[in-house]
C-alpha cells in the first residue's frame, strides 16, 4: 500500500521526471541510484519544495540513527499493533465461538465453543432484536448528524467568515459545547428534558404553547394552543418522558446535535479562512450574489474539508455511546451498536462470543469511512 | 500547505477588509440605478442575519444557562415555584454540598483526573512527535502504511477493541512495576487507564504533527545530518522547537480528549474512589437523579477545568482540530 509502483520505474530516468517526488525512490538497492538523482534534482529545483526529498537522506543515517529512528517508531508500533488491530482480530476470533468469558480460551473444554458464523446468523436473522433497533438508531444518529447538525455547523462558518458584529461571543457560544463531554452533555440536557413542565423548560414551554399554562414570568399569550394539529402536539408531547419514550433516540442525538454543530464550525470556518480570497472577488465582480458563491465557488473549492467533514460525521455516529449510557444505560429505547457490546460482554452479561460478533461489526463498518479517509490523505500526499 | 498558519482564530484578516468594500464598489459599479434599493435589500438582510444569530446563540447558550440557573436555586424552591419562576433566593450551597457528597468526592476525582491525565498528554506528545518524526523525516518502505495503521487505529470505535483489551487488562498477570493495588493486573489502575489513552490518542498525535513536520523545511535537517548530527539530537535540538505552536495546540487537544474520556476508565477501573471526574460522572448522575439542582451544580463542577482551559487557550484548541482536518 504505501510503495507506489512508480517508484521502481523512476531511478532510471531520474532528470527527465516532471515530478521529481514519484522519481525518488526508497525500494531496496538503489540506494546509489537515488542518491544521484537527489543530486540532480537539487540543482533543478527548489529543494524544499519536493515532498518526498526525505528519501535521498537514507544514505546519510549511520547505523546507530537508524537503530534509534527503529526503536522510535518500532516500540510504539508494536503497541498499537498488538493493542488496537490485535484486539480486532482477537475480536473476530472469539466472535467464531460461544465463549461466555469463564475458564480459558485455548485447550478446549466444556466453557467455550466453535460456533462458525451462528452469532452472527443471530444478529442479522434478527433473533436478538435489538441488533437491528440499534443498526436503526445508529442510522438515524448518522442521518441527523449529516442532514441537519453538519449543514447547520457549515451554515454557522460561513456567516460566522463574513463580517459579523460580536464575532468573539457568538463563536464562543458555539464551541463550548465541543469542549464538554458527551457524558456531561447528557446530563446537562437531562435538565433540558424533565418530563415534568414544572422543572423542564422545553416540557414547559410546549405544555405553555398548548394549553397556555399562564405562569411563565406571569406572562400568557394565548395563541398557539389553537392552531389545529401544533397545538395538540404540544399537548400530547409536554409531559412525555422524554428521554424514557420509544423516540428516546431522537432528543439524544439532539443533545449529541448541541456538540456537533460547533465542531463543524470549527473544522469549516478553519477551511473557509483558508479559502483563498481572490476566487471570491472574482465571483462577486461577475456578479454572483452571496449564495452563488457559495454554491459555486466555495463549496466545490472545499472538497478536501467537505470529505473530512463527512467522514468525521460518520465517525461520530459510529462512536456514540457516552450520551446513550449516561441516560440510561445503553438499554432499550436507547441501544447503540457501541452499548450493545459492553452490556453483552462486560456490564449486564458475559456472552464474550456474541459480544464480539457486534464489534466486528462495528469495527467493519467503522472500517469504510475510515479508508476512504485514508486513501483521499494520502492520494493528496503523493501529488 | 499554507493553510497550517491559518488559525480561525482571528477571524477579519486584512484580506476579508479589503473584500467587501470592493465588492460592493464593483456591484455599484454595475448597476448604479438600483444601487439605492440594492443597499436596502442588504440592510433587511443584515438585521435577518444578526436576527437569526441572536436567536440562535441564545438558543445554544439556554442548556449552560438553564444548568447554572438549576445549580443557583434551591430544590425546594424550584419544586415549589417551577423553573419559570423568579427565584426566591440564589444560593451556592448546591455546589458546596456536590463538592464533597459525590462519589468519588471532587476533590478526589479531580485529583484522579490529574494522576491520568498528565502523564498521559506528555507521554503520548512525546512518543507520538518521535513516531510522526520518523514517518514524515525520513522515508523508508512502510512509513506510509505506518502512518495509515496509527491513524487509522484511533479513528476505530472504542468498543471495538474493548472486549479484548477488558480481558487483557483484567486477567492477564503483567510484570508491571507500578502496581497501586498490591497485583500485576493493569485493571484497575491509574496506570492501566494511562497506558489505553496514550495507546489509543497516539494516532490522531501522529497523524497532526507529521502533516505538520511535513511543511518544516527538509534543507534544515539535511544539514545537521551532514554535520553529524544524530537523528535524536535532530528530533530534540531541531524539530521540537519547530513544532511548539502544534506541540501546543495538541496538549490543549489532548488534555480536552483525556479530560473528557468517559469509556476507558468506566469500563477498565472499578473502584469508584479512583475514577477520573468524566467517568464518575456516571455515578453522580444516579446518585443525584431526584435532584436537579445538585445533579446540575456537579456538571457545572465537571465543567469548569474544561471551560476554563478553552477560555484561556481557545486558539490553541480551535488550531489543533483544524490541524487535522485542513491539512489537506
Amino acid at each position: 500500500m504505501a510503495d507506489k509502483p512508480v517508484t521502481s520505474a523512476a531511478p532510471e530516468q531520474p532528470g527527465k521526471s516532471g515530478l521529481p517526488g514519484a522519481a525518488v525512490t526508497s525500494a531496496s538497492g538503489s540506494r546509489q541510484a537515488g542518491r544521484s538523482g537527489g543530486s540532480s534534482f537539487r540543482d533543478r529545483a527548489p529543494f524544499n519544495r519536493l515532498p518526498f526529498i526525505g528519501r535521498q537522506r537514507w544514505h546519510l543515517l549511520t547505523r546507530k540513527d537508524k537503530l534509534v529512528l527503529a526503536v522510535m517508531v518500532g516500540i510504539p508500533l508494536i503497541f498499537d499493533l498488538i493493542l488496537i488491530w490485535g484486539s480486532v482480530l482477537v475480536d473476530f476470533f472469539w466472535s467464531l465461538t460461544d465463549w461466555h468469558g469463564f475458564g480459558a480460551m485455548t485447550g478446549g473444554g466444556p466453557s467455550h465453543q466453535f460456533v462458525g458464523l451462528d452469532n452472527y446468523t443471530q444478529l442479522f436473522s434478527g433473533t436478538y432484536p435489538f441488533f437491528w433497533t440499534a443498526v436503526v438508531h445508529n442510522i438515524f444518529w448518522l442521518a441527523f448528524l449529516m442532514f441537519v447538525a453538519t449543514p447547520l455547523g457549515i451554515l454557522m462558518a460561513v456567516i460566522l467568515d463574513s463580517k459579523v458584529k460580536g464575532l468573539v461571543i457568538y463563536r464562543t457560544v458555539f464551541y463550548i459545547p465541543v469542549v464538554l463531554s458527551l457524558a456531561l452533555i447528557g446530563i446537562i440536557w437531562q435538565l433540558q428534558y424533565a418530563p415534568d413542565s414544572n422543572r423542564g423548560w422545553i416540557d414547559g414551554v410546549l405544555s405553555w404553547l398548548g394549553y397556555s399554562h399562564p405562569v411563565v414570568f406571569g406572562i400568557d399569550i394565548p395563541f398557539v394552543k389553537d392552531i389545529p394539529l401544533i397545538g395538540q402536539w404540544c399537548r400530547d408531547v409536554s409531559h412525555t418522558d422524554w428521554v424514557g419514550g420509544p423516540l428516546a433516540i431522537i432528543p439524544t442525538v439532539i443533545a449529541a446535535s448541541w456538540r456537533h454543530v460547533g465542531y463543524i464550525t470549527i473544522l469549516y470556518l478553519a477551511g473557509l479562512q483558508a479559502f483563498d480570497p481572490t476566487l471570491r472577488e472574482a465571483a462577486s465582480i461577475d456578479g454572483a450574489n452571496a449564495r452563488q458563491t457559495f454554491f459555486k465557488v466555495v463549496f466545490p473549492v472545499m472538497k478536501p474539508i467537505n470529505v473530512v467533514i463527512v467522514v468525521i460525521t460518520t465517525i461520530e455516529a459510529l462512536r456514540a455511546f457516552d450520551l446513550a449510557y449516561i441516560t440510561n444505560g445503553g438499554r432499550s429505547p436507547l441501544e447503540l451498536l457501541s452499548t450493545l457490546i459492553t452490556n453483552n460482554a462486560i456490564s449486564e452479561s458475559t456472552r464474550i462470543g456474541f459480544g464480539s460478533a457486534i464489534a466486528v461489526v462495528l469495527a467493519v463498518v467503522s472500517l469504510v469511512p475510515i479508508v476512504i479517509f485514508l486513501a483521499m490523505t494520502m492520494r493528496e500526499e503523493k501529488q | 500547505m499554507s493553510d497550517i498558519a491559518a488559525t480561525p482564530g482571528d477571524a477579519a484578516t486584512p484580506g476579508d477588509v479589503a473584500r467587501t468594500p470592493s465588492e460592493a464598489a464593483a456591484r455599484a459599479a454595475k448597476r448604479p440605478v438600483g444601487a439605492a434599493a440594492k443597499r436596502g435589500r442588504i440592510k433587511l438582510s443584515r438585521v435577518g442575519l444578526y436576527a437569526f444569530l441572536i436567536t440562535i446563540t441564545f438558543v445554544w447558550l439556554m442548556p449552560l444557562l438553564v444548568a447554572i440557573y438549576e445549580a443557583l436555586r434551591t430544590n425546594g424552591d424550584v419544586v415549589k415555584n417551577g423553573i419559570f419562576s423568579f427565584p426566591q433566593s440564589l444560593t451556592l450551597d448546591n455546589f458546596t454540598t456536590a463538592w464533597g457528597s459525590t462519589e468519588p468526592s471532587f476533590p478526589q476525582a479531580y485529583l484522579n483526573t490529574a494522576i491520568v491525565t498528565v502523564p498521559a498528554v506528555i507521554v503520548v506528545l512525546l512518543v507520538g512527535s518521535m513516531v510522526a518524526y520518523a514517518v514524515s523525516k525520513y522515508s523508508w518502505r512502510l512509513n506510509l502504511l505506518v502512518l495509515m495503521l496509527f491513524t487509522a487505529g484511533n479513528l476505530l470505535p472504542q468498543q471495538a477493541i474493548i472486549l479484548p483489551m477488558y480481558r487483557l487488562y483484567s486477567t492477564h498477570l503483567l510484570p508491571w512495576p507500578f502496581t497501586d493495588n498490591g497485583g500485576n493486573l493493569l485493571y484497575n489502575q491509574y496506570i492501566g487507564i494511562i497506558v489505553i489513552h496514550v495507546i489509543f490518542q497516539l494516532g490522531f498525535v501522529v497523524f497532526v504533527l507529521s502533516n505538520y513536520m511535513k511543511t518544516l523545511g527538509h534543507e534544515i535537517i539535511e544539514a545537521a545530518l551532514v554535520d553529524g548530527a544524530g537523528v535524536f539530537r535532530i528530533w530534540a535540538g531541531i524539530v521540537m522547537p519547530l513544532c511548539k505552536p502544534a506541540i501546543a495546540a495538541m496538549a490543549t487537544l489532548q488534555f480536552t480528549f483525556i479530560y473528557n474520556d468517559f469509556f476507558w476508565a468506566l469500563v477498565l477501573m472499578s473502584t469508584q474512589d479512583k475514577r477520573p471526574i468524566t467517568a464518575a460522572l456516571n455515578t453522580i448522575n444516579g446518585q443525584y437523579y431526584t435532584n436537579y439542582n445538585l445533579l446540575a451544580a456537579a456538571a457545572l463542577l465537571a465543567a469548569v477545568p474544561t471551560i476554563l482551559v478553552f477560555l484561556a487557550l481557545q486558539r490553541y484548541f480551535v488550531r489543533g482540530l483544524s490541524l487535522g482536518a485542513t491539512k489537506g
